[in-house]
């Protein structure tokens, strides 16, 4: 199975969709293929009925919080100091991320290939975010379809019973966003450390009793 | 009566009792527990109720599905806030004298899951228990053994006087409060009257320990 | 946000103006149900005796195993994923060790291959054996089969113990290899369990199999169509009850399973009865591939010494890798930031997924045919919620 291959399949046959091949840098050699959320239910179609392989089997759906993050890389130049030229490093920041991603493997089972890992992006991290669902397509997109939403808060456009999946109808927040605070339950745990630790010395300043939290440690 | 005389006499063939020890006997010899489970540790219950560890030799193996009818509630597993509501409901539904087994370390504190965002960080927040089973899962041996020590329990417990249990004291309650799930979290996220924060000042406690002198 | 909730019985159109029928009834079948195994809960809609619409609530057992997961490092998840599918948990630890595998290019030494089937295939086992027992149990069969299930589990789960110290808990896989070496006399044990197993099995057959009730509970009841069992993802034996011939393990061939020669059976019907029997067909080609990996377990180191155990960080990427679980499908998707815990990490649950059909399976039977099909399908609330 080739991606490029696919991709130019996809490519002649949705007009108008734009892909891209998003390398993947670990030695499982799963490059997946990012389609835009206009054309995600027409290209969903194509592969399961006009590709070949036809991917009729959608296995696992699943989201992925990226909030906006800052790289700093450092780079060195020469540069004029002085009079001199000297090497100096510089650092270039560049922000990626802030969006919200939907990934689907698909495989074939007839020709028994695969996985073919497509992505969706969404425009930002707000509240509300919209991705066209696909289930239409793949049944198999129902619940975790649901638990996207449940955990996200990916609203996914033409789902036909989009509810909370796992937490309870009241339940506002979105617990696997990578800001999620947890409700302030903390518990005496005798050897916190690391995260718990930071939960241990935020719940007992947030309850002004900063000598617990010290006892804590 | 006492107990040499007592044993005399059931050498010859006599047998001498109390009523509060023919009551106990009997309440101990058929605990009916609630046929609940909620996680990995049911499957070890489960395990204690069959062929090899056979609960049944200690009256217990009459496992009801439904409250009303159960005596014991083995909380074999982890509580979820989602769930907490229910098992708190059963408890409430179940007739007195009930009793709890929290069963591994789920149910005493939440366990492995104890950082979760929807686990319930032990279920004696919320309802009294008289066993805990540390492990993960215990075995079913330490499940025989708590059900030999809630016996234990039961055939200790005095028909008067102001230690009788809680379901001989008519102003004590036998329910309790049912949370609600809401926004964030549990409403309330505990119950002050029957739980209250475990030791937890290290740099205190270590004085209080140094300031025996 | 507003708040999406489900549709209620009002919106049912009731048969119009027939008096022969009465109200519709509804009712919450769970969270503590004794069929449900486990905190399963399914909202149904009864027009007499029959199904008119099902909706099942999940999340009673959601232990948010996958925020955990990633604030934790990845040898520290390893615990956790055997309180997945708690029945399985060796099939877990392997699922997630493969996918670490992929992610990281770790390879497995011949030994420590054999020994993941050994202990997978006898988890299989037990899980299939487990299963017919509980199913037998939701019919009305009271008592024996499961304990005669549970009987044949207790040795297996003798075996885990002596092998790994624990019953239930096993976390025997480690990335790129297995904990622990068989102790001293494993095998003999062993290959006594395996070769009382189809004793065991024949007696369940001659006791059950052409027995009527059990006939006319299961048959024709709760069908999936092969065409149904593939748009909704379905895998695993109640796939293949289904007639959709996809084994991972001939499909992937992962490990070593093209050393073993076995047969895949599949069902014509998509019934109850097919899935009960394909439990039983593929123990019976489980012990087949026990006993030539038995036979030919090679000596040999049983963790590869490259990788580390200590400060384990994978390079970006990510990976999906996937094993034939006792329940379908069971994987993992991974993506590393180089860190020491993944950032994202994603159990693909089978039994989950082959819940999708559940509504569809039951509407229309009676309400006690509810907990047989649900009985049918093999779920655990630990996978089904993590
Ligand atoms: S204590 Fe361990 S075995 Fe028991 S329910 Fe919790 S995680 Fe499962």
């Amino acid at each position: 199975m080739n991606l490029e291959e696919i991709k130019s399949q996809i490519e002649a046959n949705v007009p108008g969709c734009s892909l891209e091949i998003l390398p993947n840098g670990s030695p499982s050699g799963q490059h997946s293929l990012l389609v835009d959320k206009e054309h995600a239910l027409t290209v969903a179609s194509f592969l399961r009925d006009g590709a070949s392989p036809r991917f009729d089997y959608c296995s696992n759906v699943t989201g992925v919080d990226w909030p906006l993050k800052e790289i700093s890389t450092k780079q060195k130049t020469k540069k004029l100091v002085d009079g001199v030229e000297k090497d100096v490093e510089e650092v270039i920041k560049t922000t990626t991320g802030n969006y919200l991603e939907v990934v689907y493997h698909l495989f074939s089972l007839e020709d028994r290939q695969g996985p073919l890992v497509l992505r969706m992006r969404t425009e930002d991290r707000a509240e509300r975010v919209h991705l066209p669902s696909l289930t239409p397509v793949w049944r198999s997109a129902d619940f975790q379809e649901r638990e996207v939403y449940d955990l996200f808060g990916v609203l996914f456009d033409g789902h036909p019973d989009l509810r909370r999946l796992l937490m309870w109808d009241s339940f506002t927040d979105f617990p696997m966003r990578k800001d999620y605070v947890d409700p302030d339950d903390y518990e005496y745990e005798p050897t916190a450390h690391d995260e718990v630790l930071k939960r241990t010395q935020a719940h007992y300043a947030a309850q002004g009793e900063p000598s617990e939290a010290e006892g804590a440690r | 009566m006492d107990e040499q005389l007592k044993n005399e006499l059931r050498r010859q063939g006599v047998v001498a009792t109390t009523l509060q020890e023919l009551y106990n006997w009997g309440r101990k010899s058929s605990i009916w527990p609630l046929n609940f489970g909620l996680a990995c540790c049911a499957i070890e219950m489960i395990a204690t109720t069959m062929a090899r560890y056979d609960l049944a030799r200690f009256g217990a193996e009459v496992f009801r599905p439904s409250p009303r009818q159960a005596d014991l509630m083995i909380v074999a597993g982890t509580v979820t806030k989602k769930m907490a509501p229910q098992v708190v409901r059963l408890y409430n539904q179940m007739a007195e004298p009930k009793y709890v087994i929290s069963m591994g370390a789920c149910a005493i504190s939440g366990g492995p899951f104890k950082q979760g965002y929807n686990v319930l960080k032990g279920i004696d927040r919320y309802i009294p228990v008289d066993v805990y089973i540390p492990g993960c899962p215990p075995r079913p041996e330490a499940l025989l053994d708590a059900f030999l020590m809630l016996q234990r329990k039961i055939d200790e417990q005095q028909l008067t006087g102001p230690d009788r249990p809680r379901h001989l004291q008519a102003e004590l309650p036998s329910e309790f409060t049912v949370p609600e799930c809401s926004e964030h979290d549990l409403t309330p996220t505990r119950n002050d009257a029957i739980w209250q924060v475990p030791l937890v000042n290290i740099s205190n406690a270590g004085k209080n320990e140094s300031g025996r002198d | 946000m507003s708040v999406l909730t489900e549709a209620s019985i009002d919106t049912i159109s009731k048969p119009a103006n027939d008096h022969l029928h009465g109200d519709l009834l509804e009712i919450s079948m769970g969270p503590h149900h004794p069929s449900t195994h486990g905190v399963f809960r399914m909202n149904i809609v009864l027009d007499g005796e029959r199904v008119v619409k099902l909706k099942p609530v999940f999340g009673y057992l959601h232990r948010n195993h996958e925020k955990i997961a990633e604030n934790e490092t990845y040898l520290g998840s390893m615990p956790y994923t055997d309180r997945l599918d708690y029945i399985c948990s060796i099939t877990n630890n392997w699922a997630y060790a493969l996918a670490v595998e992929q992610l990281a290019g770790i390879s497995v030494p011949e030994r420590a291959e054999y020994l993941r089937v050994i202990t997978g295939e006898l988890t299989r086992l037990q899980n299939h054996a487990g299963l017919i027992g509980f199913l037998l149990q939701d019919m009305g069969a009271s008592g024996t089969p499961l304990m005669y299930a549970f009987r044949e589990r207790e040795k297996v789960l003798d075996l885990f113990e002596a092998l790994t110290g624990a019953r239930m808990m096993c976390n025997y896989m480690r990335f790129g290899g297995c904990r622990c070496d068989l102790p001293d006399g494993w095998m003999e044990q062993a290959r006594k369990v395996v070769d009382g197993f189809p004793r065991f099995l024949d007696e369940f057959e001659r006791l059950l199999r052409t027995n009527e009730i059990l006939m006319a509970r299961t048959q024709g009841v709760g069908i999936v169509t092969r065409q149904q069992a593939i748009a909704a993802g379905i895998s695993g034996p109640m796939a293949r009850a289904s007639g959709v011939n996809y084994d991972l393990r001939k499909v992937d061939k992962y490990s070593i399973y093209d050393r073993f020669s076995f047969r895949v059976p599949l069902g014509e019907h998509g019934d109850v009865y097919d899935r009960y029997m394909m439990r039983l067909l593929e123990m019976r080609e489980s012990i087949e591939i026990l006993k030539q990996a038995m036979r030919d377990l090679p000596a040999g180191p049983i963790v590869d010494p490259n990788t580390k155990l200590r400060n384990f960080r994978p390079k970006a990427g990510e990976a999906y890798g996937r094993i034939e679980a006792p329940k379908g499908e069971l994987g993992f998707y991974l993506i590393s930031e180089g860190g020491p815990n993944p950032y994202r990490y994603r159990v693909r649950p089978p039994s989950l997924i082959n819940l999708t059909l559940l509504e569809e399976m039951c509407l229309g039977q009676n309400v006690s045919d509810i907990v047989i099909i649900l009985g049918s399908v093999d779920i655990v609330l630990g996978e089904v919620d993590r």
